[in-house]
């Protein structure tokens, strides 16, 4: 962790960390507590008296179906959006992988939604799904499916995971590319030569080899889903219809920014914050297990 | 390849550029919309060829944009997302380096204390501390700012991780060369480290550029005056207002320039990207 060499200064070590602990203090360790505090308090409506409950504002949301309702379509929404977009990243990679001429004209083609933000990524596939005058809608309409999303809470939420995925293949994509391109190339060979097809090498060779590249990019993808789509909701749906696309994230803004239910809102965070601990736990447990493989 | 199939390879092309055709068609659709007139974007079918209106389209968002877009100039717009995009991006890899370069070349009281309390930062993103965090930067006087929207946000446990990482691997020798020679800390830091960090600081940089740019429930939160609207959170109130009489050709086109400058950015450095992207993941 310290070098070897290192250097002996009475003060400007503290002057050096000084910046990232300030902001860190003020900006992150004293709203998290302030978070934790205000979700053992009750306001009144009008902001009038505030009242210290312990674990009501807590007691109040275990008792809420809504709540738990909440929490199961986000496991649902972030468990299918990992899937969906790992699934097409991985076979996007599998054949780009067999590619040879190309490479890397392919890579440069699948990697930009990368840069494109949540809620842009929303304008656009709201656009194309507009009831009215929507692309997409038109086509389905052929078929004779009336897509309304501001209507259907299903298709609502269809259109939500699909402008979440899109967003994120790109970056699955890049992550299992060059966990494909560190397989040594004498396996395949080897395998090859005892007469493995490209699918058989596929799911005996390549596959088992970049599942850890596999584990990372799920727990990176839940984290993505749970929080950095937040953006896709709001603009695409506002979490409606009738809350059919409300997630955990989307309800402690709404509940806190739009409802005003502070309490409740800061019991929201502190759950949300513990969630977020325990990934980050898990994720470095298995990059610590990693390491000692290597 | 090791066999030679050339139907496996028809079929490798094949889906792949199936697949990309489906991942772009959106941006496809965007570009289309935005160079129609707002007559034929609303006309079904859709056209799915793009039409000569590009320049009108864009001289009326940047000029006529009262009107067409609710009185938010996109001009300005843009002009505060890179100026956001930029000191976010700066102001991480600055504190990220000066914390990195303490904690790896010092020995003080608390060292692993300080580094803990950064690793923790990784567990708190803003949503979960909306409110609070907010209250914080109205306390300070900081709401429609650019340090508001910026400082709160410059803290970096990956940044701080990854410096710490390529200080580690700087050998010790030419530290050692650097006191021999009589250079301190400061020296041996802007003369030595900064030169051999240049790579993932280039490489941080645009994964950060990109991190910055795309913003939105910080600025959604803490900027009430249309003034300091980011471009990105700008396009929330267009499709709000376009709930009467969707100017639909205009709001693609805004769309376009929102998402041009990070994707500019990811394909004009596409290997330091990548490079950035992997690394700050480990």
């Amino acid at each position: 962790m310290l070098k070897r060499a290192h250097f002996n200064s009475s003060w400007l070590p503290y002057a050096l960390v000084a910046p990232q602990i300030i902001i860190t203090l003020v900006f992150f360790m004293w709203p998290a507590g302030q978070s934790i505090y205000q979700s053992f308090l009750i306001e009144d409506a009008f902001g009038l008296s505030t009242e210290f409950v312990w674990f009501e504002n807590y007691s109040y949301l275990m008792a809420d179906s809504l709540y738990f309702d909440t929490v199961f379509r986000t496991i649902f929404f972030s468990m299918t959006v990992a899937l969906l977009s790992l699934s097409i990243a991985l076979l996007l990679a599998g054949f780009a992988d067999r590619v040879v001429r190309g490479a890397m004209f392919y890579r440069t083609m699948l990697i930009w939604p990368y840069a494109v933000a949540p809620v842009i990524a929303g304008a656009l596939w709201v656009f194309m799904f507009d009831p009215t005058l929507g692309i997409l809608t038109s086509w389905l309409d052929e078929f004779g499916w009336n897509w309304n999303h501001r209507l259907n809470g299903g298709e609502a939420m269809s259109l939500v995971i699909i402008a979440a995925t899109w967003k994120q293949i790109s970056y699955n994509f890049l992550f299992f590319v060059a966990a494909m391109q560190a397989i040594p190339r004498s396996l395949i060979e080897a395998a090859a030569l005892d007469g493995a097809g490209p699918f058989q090498r596929f799911w005996t060779i390549v596959l088992p080899l970049i599942m850890p590249t596999g584990f990372f990019l799920l727990v990176v993808n839940i984290v993505y889903a749970f929080f950095e789509t937040f953006g896709i909701i709001h603009v695409v749906t506002g979490g409606g219809p009738a809350k059919a696309t409300e997630i955990l994230v989307y309800k402690a803004y709404s509940d806190g920014f739009i409802g005003l239910d502070l309490g409740s809102s800061a019991a929201q965070s502190t759950i949300l914050m513990v969630g977020v601990i325990l990934i980050t736990i898990i994720q470095f447990r298995y990059v610590e297990r990693q390491v000692d493989y290597a | 390849m090791i066999e030679h199939r050339p139907f496996g390879s028809i079929m490798s092309h094949l889906i792949i550029i199936l697949g990309l055709l489906v991942i772009a068609f959106p941006v496809w659709i965007t570009v289309v919309a935005a160079t129609h007139d707002s007559v034929r974007v609303t006309q079904v079918p859709f056209p799915l060829l793009p039409g000569d209106q590009f320049f009108i389209n864009l001289k009326a968002m940047f000029s006529n944009s009262e009107e067409a877009i609710g009185g938010i100039p996109v001009g300005m717009m843009m002009l505060n997302s890179l100026i956001m995009a930029l000191m976010i991006a700066t102001g991480k890899i600055v504190i990220s380096l000066l914390s990195a370069f303490a904690i790896v070349y010092f020995q003080f009281r608390f060292r692993m204390f300080f580094f803990w309390m950064i690793f923790v930062t990784l567990m708190l993103p803003v949503e979960v501390r909306i409110l609070p965090t907010f209250e914080v930067v109205a306390d300070l006087g900081m709401l429609n700012s650019y340090w508001g929207l910026t400082i709160p946000l410059i803290a970096s446990a990956t940044a701080t991780f990854l410096f710490r990482q390529t200080f580690l691997g700087v050998p010790d020798e030419l530290l050692e060369a650097a006191r021999i020679d009589g250079a301190g800390p400061m020296r041996f830091f802007f003369d030595i480290l900064l030169p051999i960090s240049r790579t993932s600081i280039a490489a941080l940089f645009v994964i950060l550029f990109i991190f910055g740019w795309n913003q939105y429930l910080w600025p959604l939160l803490i900027t009430t005056d249309k003034s300091m609207y980011t471009i990105v959170m700008g396009m929330k109130s267009l499709l709000e207002t376009a709930d009467g009489e969707p100017a639909w050709h205009i709001i693609m086109m805004t769309a376009l320039m929102a998402m041009l400058p990070p994707i500019i950015v990811v394909l004009g450095m596409q290997n330091l990207f990548v490079r950035g992207l992997t690394e700050t993941e480990k």
